[in-house]
């Protein structure tokens, strides 16, 4: 073919690619989500066949989906932000990116360490980041806090991912609210010093080098445990049945906790939509699914959570404003820096 | 005739297109100059020394593991006869239809030390933890060889089509000389191909510079992964755009090396005899220890992290595969074709604007625009996000203002974007390619072109266009190839309800569900086969064509 027809031939796919992208549905609502498709769209399809609500969805980094937000401006089509961490909520906030909201469900459903005092972002699950250990070889009842793990017994024993990951980021920064910068720098580097590999991989590698005798303590998010233990591969189930859980800092502020949550956009073209979807993620509904399929803890009080999540007891969540993560997000990862947690 | 500028039409659009794929970069690196205060001094007190060492030593090992691999499968396979030869020459290039961290997730399934063999090492032995020394596969060695894994085919395939243009009247000489046949790679095929080689070795370079995926999950720390951190972490875009800038100058060092090794040297081939090659018949040990070493080199590179990616892709195929699926492979298609053509005319038009005016603004041009191979396509998607935003606000603004009228985003949140994103980013290897197939072709032919009046575009068709098409195929199919795998520009910069196999792939991976990922994964490595089986077919017929062609041009002039 002539290059000249090749290029007239782009030109013509091109101009059909710009053509409109959204179509004008009657009601619509335009989600930007950090949490993957897998873990959503199944809720949004519920969501749109009781309500008739067509909801369209872009995925992504929850950083990178800020950056497009922030970019966008007030022209943006996105009407609600959902992430997988409050640290991320906190930064779409200070941003100017999302919009304070009036909702007496909201407010009523979710307990208020774990929502915006002003309204600006809801949590809709919570994740817990507590310390799992290895059956037989380490006797929970050695274990407490925390801090202890800075601990020399603990010397050469422990196994937790890198400090680039935002659970990591978020539990320093609970503890530079409890504990001060200085004492949790020093905390971090008994820490550092404690580690038995250096920090490679996900949660999920963790808690399988723990299982395989490489270390005896990991820390690492309860739904990467429920995840593997219905895996489909039986190598990962075997390493989880391994695994037992132990929710520390019991006697003072309680065992660290994030949430995934959503806002809406200060650009929302669609902002009652973008409410009745978030009322929706926080019904029983939605809060049962997530606790069934993903191993999540409900952030609605009085919902029942799945029957794996009750295997592992009850437990004190650390009540910290989950804002307050956010805004310790910096100095959590300077101070790891400093410490050489990579 | 009067002209405003000293720049011929033809120079503007070159010099224009240029600029404007240089953009996101430019757009990344202006950042430098937002003062970024103690977030630079706590960088440089505490990570930076890391960075550079590990990004240095990643370098250095990725060279060495692409150069051995790469130019010793390539010489074998074109010089050599040996069992299972005509399967190597394409089927070594197959790995490169796989993503650096796919495999990387394979591997690490695969050798960790909760892993299947070192468990049955284990149970085998009887030896428990620290017992005995295994190597780790998550450390900065571990990074090299699964990058030098993936990335050894770019070396393989240009100094491969380097060997195969060879005249093999040099190569004769060298043997009536009376040099054996190492003597004659060493001393006489080597350095000829030496341009290629070296273009092959910085596309691998810039892909190990740009890569996240990998180094992240192995816990390496360097500039990609520094850059991540310093922007998102610590929320300083000035500080992240000075690590980027540091980057940068890696790159430049590697574009100023690869031609500074070509400095006075001009490789064109004068001869039109190109008989067909006679191979040296490997036998006995030799034949075996050749086939042993290419079978090792794909049973690595490729059979192994496909076998696994296969196996998981059977115990959840039918949970995953629906017509969804197909939707997501049909996209991936239909953007990897559009890059790939796009990219070909645009780095076509380049390395002909430079043949012709080898002047310095189109040359600097050029080389910046090229630069996004090596920047993480994050943070192209980030420069390329602030200039269309930007244009599309300001737009909607000024009809605001004048007609009152909203004409909201025009492009941020297309394909075009996307698109945009995937030009700025892979330019590169389309330009390597088109410009090291261009370098081969004597100037004489454009000198014969111009005493007959041709103009430059008439010339570009009628003369260039047929002798280069080997490698303007080979550019498209890297392109292809390159586009299907790539994942941060699209999945930022996507429009609603759109999905590729890379995304997919990525969010489950990302998500530690390995073998849900696995399906789509392994879509991508078999989309990619096919362009591959053709890429390597065509350098081996470019052969064939390039004597043909030099032939009939013979007889033209």
């Amino acid at each position: 073919m002539r290059p000249l027809r090749l290029l007239g031939l782009f030109g013509l796919s091109l101009s059909l690619l710009t053509a409109p992208v959204l179509s004008q549905a009657a009601e619509e609502v335009n989600l930007y989500s950090a949490r993957i498709e897998a873990l959503i769209k199944p809720m949004l399809d519920r969501f749109t066949d009781q309500t008739g609500i067509q909801v369209n969805l872009v995925t992504g980094d929850a950083d990178e989906l800020l950056s497009r937000l922030k970019n966008e401006g007030r022209n943006s089509p996105a009407d609600l932000l959902v992430t997988t961490d409050a640290g991320r909520l906190y930064r779409a906030k200070e941003a100017g990116l999302v919009q304070p909201i009036e909702s007496d469900v909201l407010n009523e459903r979710i307990p208020a360490a774990y929502r915006d005092p002003e309204g600006y972002w809801f949590g809709l699950s919570l994740r817990a980041r507590p310390i799992m250990y290895v059956k037989g070889k380490v006797d929970p009842a050695s274990l407490s806090t925390y801090e202890d793990l800075a601990d020399p017994r603990w010397d050469n024993q422990i196994c937790i991912r890198s400090s680039g990951n935002i659970y990591n980021q978020s539990l320093v920064a609970s503890m530079i609210a409890a504990n001060g910068v200085d004492t949790t720098e020093a905390w971090a580097k008994g820490l550092v010093s404690n580690f038995a590999q250096p920090p490679r991989g996900g949660d999920r590698d963790q808690i399988k080098a723990a299982a395989a005798g490489q270390c005896s303590l990991a820390i690492a998010n309860t739904y990467y445990l429920a995840g593997m233990i219905n895996s489909d591969d039986a190598t990962e189930q075997e390493a989880a049945a391994k695994m037992g859980v132990f929710w520390p800092n019991q006697d003072d502020r309680g065992t660290h906790v994030n949430v995934s949550g959503a806002a809406v956009t200060k650009a929302a073209k669609n902002r009652d939509n973008a409410i009745k979807l978030i009322e929706f993620l926080t019904s029983a509904e939605a809060q049962e699914w997530y606790a069934q399929v993903n191993g999540e803890y409900p952030v609605v009080e009085g919902i029942a959570s799945s029957d794996l999540l009750q295997q592992w007891g009850e437990f004190k969540a650390d009540p910290l404003n989950m804002g307050v993560l956010g805004e310790n997000n910096s100095e959590a990862l300077k101070l790891m820096d400093r410490a050489g947690w990579q | 005739m009067t002209r405003l500028l000293p720049l011929s039409k033809f120079q503007s659009l070159v010099l224009f297109s240029a600029l404007l794929l240089a953009m996101p970069v430019v757009v990344v690196l202006s950042f430098v100059f937002v003062p970024s205060g103690e977030v630079w001094a706590h960088l440089a007190s505490t990570v930076l020394s890391d960075y550079i060492t590990n990004s240095l030593l990643l370098m250095l090992g990725v060279s060495i593991g692409t150069l051995l691999l790469g130019v010793s499968t390539a010489w074998l396979t074109t010089m050599c006869r040996y069992p299972g030869r005509g399967i190597f020459e394409w089927a070594l290039l197959l790995p490169m239809a796989m993503p650096a961290y796919i495999i990387a997730y394979t591997y690490t399934g695969m050798l960790d030390f909760a892993g299947p063999v070192q468990t049955l090492f284990r149970d085998i032995t009887g030896l428990g933890f620290g017992d005995y020394w295994f190597p780790q596969i998550r450390s900065l060695n571990g990074a090299v060889l699964m990058l030098t894994l993936v990335l050894y085919p770019y070396v393989y395939l240009l100094s491969r089509a380097a060997f195969l243009n060879q005249s093999l009247c040099v190569l004769d000489v060298s043997r009536t000389l009376g040099n054996g046949p190492w003597r004659t790679f060493f001393s006489v095929a080597l350095p000829l191909a030496r341009p290629a080689i070296i273009a092959g070795l910085s596309l691998a370079l810039m892909e190990t510079l740009a890569d996240y995926g990998t180094v992240q999950y192995f816990g390496v720390s360097t500039f990609t992964t520094g850059i991540f951190r310093t922007w998102f972490g610590m929320g300083s875009a000035a500080a992240a755009a000075q690590l980027a800038a540091g980057l940068m100058v890696f790159v430049f060092a590697l574009i100023v090396l690869e031609r500074y090794s070509r400095r006075r040297a001009r490789y064109h081939h004068t001869s039109r005899r190109h008989q067909d090659l006679r191979r040296h018949h490997l036998t006995g040990g030799k034949a075996w220890l050749a086939f042993l070493f290419s079978f090792s080199v794909l049973l690595f590179g490729f059979l192994l992290p496909a076998g696994q990616l296969l196996s998981w892709t059977v115990s959840v195929a039918d949970e995953v595969i629906d017509a969804r699926f197909l939707q997501m492979l049909l996209n991936s298609l239909q953007l990897a074709t559009l890059a790939a053509g796009l990219a070909l005319v645009l780095a076509l038009l380049m390395a002909y604007g430079q043949r012709l005016y080898p002047g310095k603004a189109i040359r600097y041009a050029v080389r910046v625009a090229a630069m996004g191979y090596a920047v993480p396509g994050a943070v192209i998607a980030v420069g390329v996000m602030i200039p269309f935003a930007w244009f599309d606000n300001t737009l909607d603004s000024w009809t605001r203002e004048t007609f009152d009228y909203s004409t909201g985003l025009i492009l941020s949140g297309t394909l075009v974007a996307v698109l945009f994103a995937y030009l700025c980013r892979f330019l590169a290897v389309a330009l390597q390619t088109v410009e090291s197939g261009l370098g081969r072709i004597t100037p004489s032919m454009d000198e014969a072109g111009r005493s007959f009046g041709y103009r430059p575009l008439t010339m570009l068709r009628s003369v260039h266009i047929p002798m280069l098409q080997g490698s303007l195929l080979t550019a498209l199919l890297l392109v292809f190839v390159d586009v299907l795998k790539e994942l941060p520009a699209t999945l930022i910069l996507r429009p609603f309800n759109f999905n590729t196999l890379a995304v997919r792939a990525y969010e489950l991976a990302s998500d530690e569900r390995l073998a849900e990922a696995a399906p789509a994964a392994l879509a991508i490595v078999v989309a990619g086969i096919v362009p591959v089986i053709l890429l390597s077919r065509t350098i081996t017929r470019s052969r064939q064509t390039a004597s043909h062609l030099n032939d009939a041009t013979a007889q033209d002039t």
